[in-house]
């Protein structure tokens, strides 16, 4: 009767099955349209949804969507919750030193929104004694409560993405920090962004920004690693990239 | 580990004036709210102990709409919900209140921890011996100088262990504060987790501090009934 139990644990077990790829379960924290969201349905949609389908595709693997709060993402992905992190999240060093990352998937720097006529700018003298919303656990927080927050900006911190939006509209928050195409088309683009626009230059920091977004992995997990490195460069070669690509954005999403 | 101590010590424990920290914020919205919640409650359970209707009536739709809903939601509902609405944020007065998180919080805890203790103490009332209240009435007492002298006492001595678990819950009911972006001690440790990626040592370390504080709370509640339910020993 153990033994019985025990064999089907073990079968039943994620690491076994994911050993060889046949199911890769994707963290995702869908409040970050057009990257990630959830549609009228309950659905997930987005750039990185079809992306990860169309991966699993070439890998003939079974794609798992699992949600997740962005901040839980990486301790999800060593708990062994999920195989793979793809949320629009940036590579930077910090992640880089718990995780490892596939080649880039896209490329879109940070940005800051505010109201129009606001003539707030992304710099510690601008924000002093302003609020500023930014999502729990991305590299916006970091670098607001890194550079705003030490010369008396206030860094408000908010479970995800829609809360930000929600209170910037209500005039809780002065301005918000995120990611550039995020907020244009999850927020600017939208009726309910009226009033609000772009303040000042997208923030280059390679340090906390970090260069672009990509896959996160787990450390060791290279046999995944290179076959989504492959599968992704034959994305890229063959158009389907392109197309998905098309989909959403108006410009080039890889970056250069 | 020890560079995760070492740099979140201080947010988790002692802060700055101009930061407090972790612990200072949950307890106070522990104590806030507990103590706006007695003041709201001890008046409404007097209420909805009554026998004249149109005194408990109210008062039982307040505590049974309360009582009824997640805390989560009523927090929600505070925090975002009546901020969205242009009603609010066009009168001078309520925009200044609800814009502040903090403000929202504490009404929300204080509501609804009102209603919980509410229920409570109208019950002990209810069931105050006839025969005290006889003799009272028969010394001459009544009304105020009753409740104030013979039925309040009694009543809230007899409330004192259903209290304390209502005041421990409403400890514990403080983690949702971080919705409403107010920086309490869990929110402290989801920084310190998402920091350094060490979930188990970030959440367990305010996991000792909610124990040290419950730990803190029973023994006074020990303390309490040894002095005013000594009449049990």
């Amino acid at each position: 009767m153990l033994a019985v139990l025990f064999a089907l644990l073990v079968a039943a077990s994620p690491y076994v099955l994911a050993k060889d790829w046949k199911v890769i379960r994707f963290g995702v924290d869908p409040s970050y349209p057009p990257f990630e969201s959830k549609a009228a349905d309950g659905s997930l949609v987005g750039f990185d949804i079809d992306l990860g389908n169309a991966l699993c595709a070439k890998l003939n693997a079974k794609c798992v969507w699992v949600e997740n709060d962005f901040d839980g993402m990486i301790p999800a992905l060593q708990a062994r919750k999920i195989d793979a992190v793809l949320s629009d999240m940036s590579v930077t060093e910090k992640r880089r030193q718990q995780i490892d990352f596939t080649d880039r998937t896209s490329f879109s720097p940070t940005r800051m929104v505010a109201k129009a006529g606001s003539n707030l700018q992304p710099t510690a003298d601008s924000l002093r004694g302003k609020n500023i919303g930014v999502e729990q656990g991305t590299i916006q927080e970091t670098y607001a409560k890194t550079y705003f927050e030490p010369k008396g900006a206030n860094v408000v911190s908010y479970q995800n993405q829609d809360q930000v939006y929600a209170d910037l509209k209500s005039g809780r928050l002065d301005a918000s920090l995120q990611d550039e195409v995020q907020a244009n088309f999850g927020f600017l683009k939208t009726p309910e962004a009226k009033g609000f626009e772009f303040c000042g230059p997208e923030l280059n920091d390679t340090k906390i920004l970090g260069s672009a977004a990509a896959i996160g992995l787990r450390k060791g997990d290279s046999d995944l690693k290179n076959a989504l490195n492959k599968a992704l460069a034959e994305l890229l070669k063959d158009g389907t990239y392109r197309t998905i690509a098309k989909k959403y954005f108006d410009f080039n999403i890889y970056g250069d | 580990m020890i560079e995760l101590i070492q740099q979140y010590w201080q947010q988790y424990l002692c802060g700055t004036p101009a930061h407090p920290s972790g612990l200072v914020i949950t307890l106070w919205l522990t104590v806030a709210s507990l103590g706006l919640g007695f003041l709201l409650a001890v008046p409404l359970a007097v209420a909805k102990a009554s026998t004249k209707r149109w005194l408990a009536v109210p008062v039982a739709i307040y505590t049974y709409v309360i009582r009824g809903t997640p805390l989560y939601v009523q927090l929600l509902l505070l925090y975002s919900g009546l901020y969205s609405l242009d009603a609010v944020r066009s009168t001078a007065f309520l925009n200044g209140f609800f814009r502040d998180a903090f403000n929202c919080t504490i009404l929300a805890f204080t509501l609804n921890t009102a209603a919980y203790t509410t229920e409570i103490f109208a019950g002990a009332i209810k069931t105050t011996p006839r025969g005290e209240i006889e003799a009272a009435r028969a010394c001459g007492m009544s009304g105020l100088t009753l409740y104030r002298c013979i039925i309040m006492p009694s009543a809230l001595r007899r409330a004192l262990p259903a209290y304390s678990n209502e005041v421990i819950l409403m400890l514990h009911a403080t983690t949702l504060a971080a919705t409403a972006t107010v920086p309490d001690l869990l929110k402290v440790a989801r920084n310190a987790a998402s920091d350094y990626y060490l979930p188990f040592v970030a959440y367990g370390i305010a996991a000792v501090l909610y124990l040290c504080i419950s730990f803190a709370l029973i023994w006074l509640f020990r303390l309490a009934e040894h002095r005013w339910l000594a009449y049990l020993r």
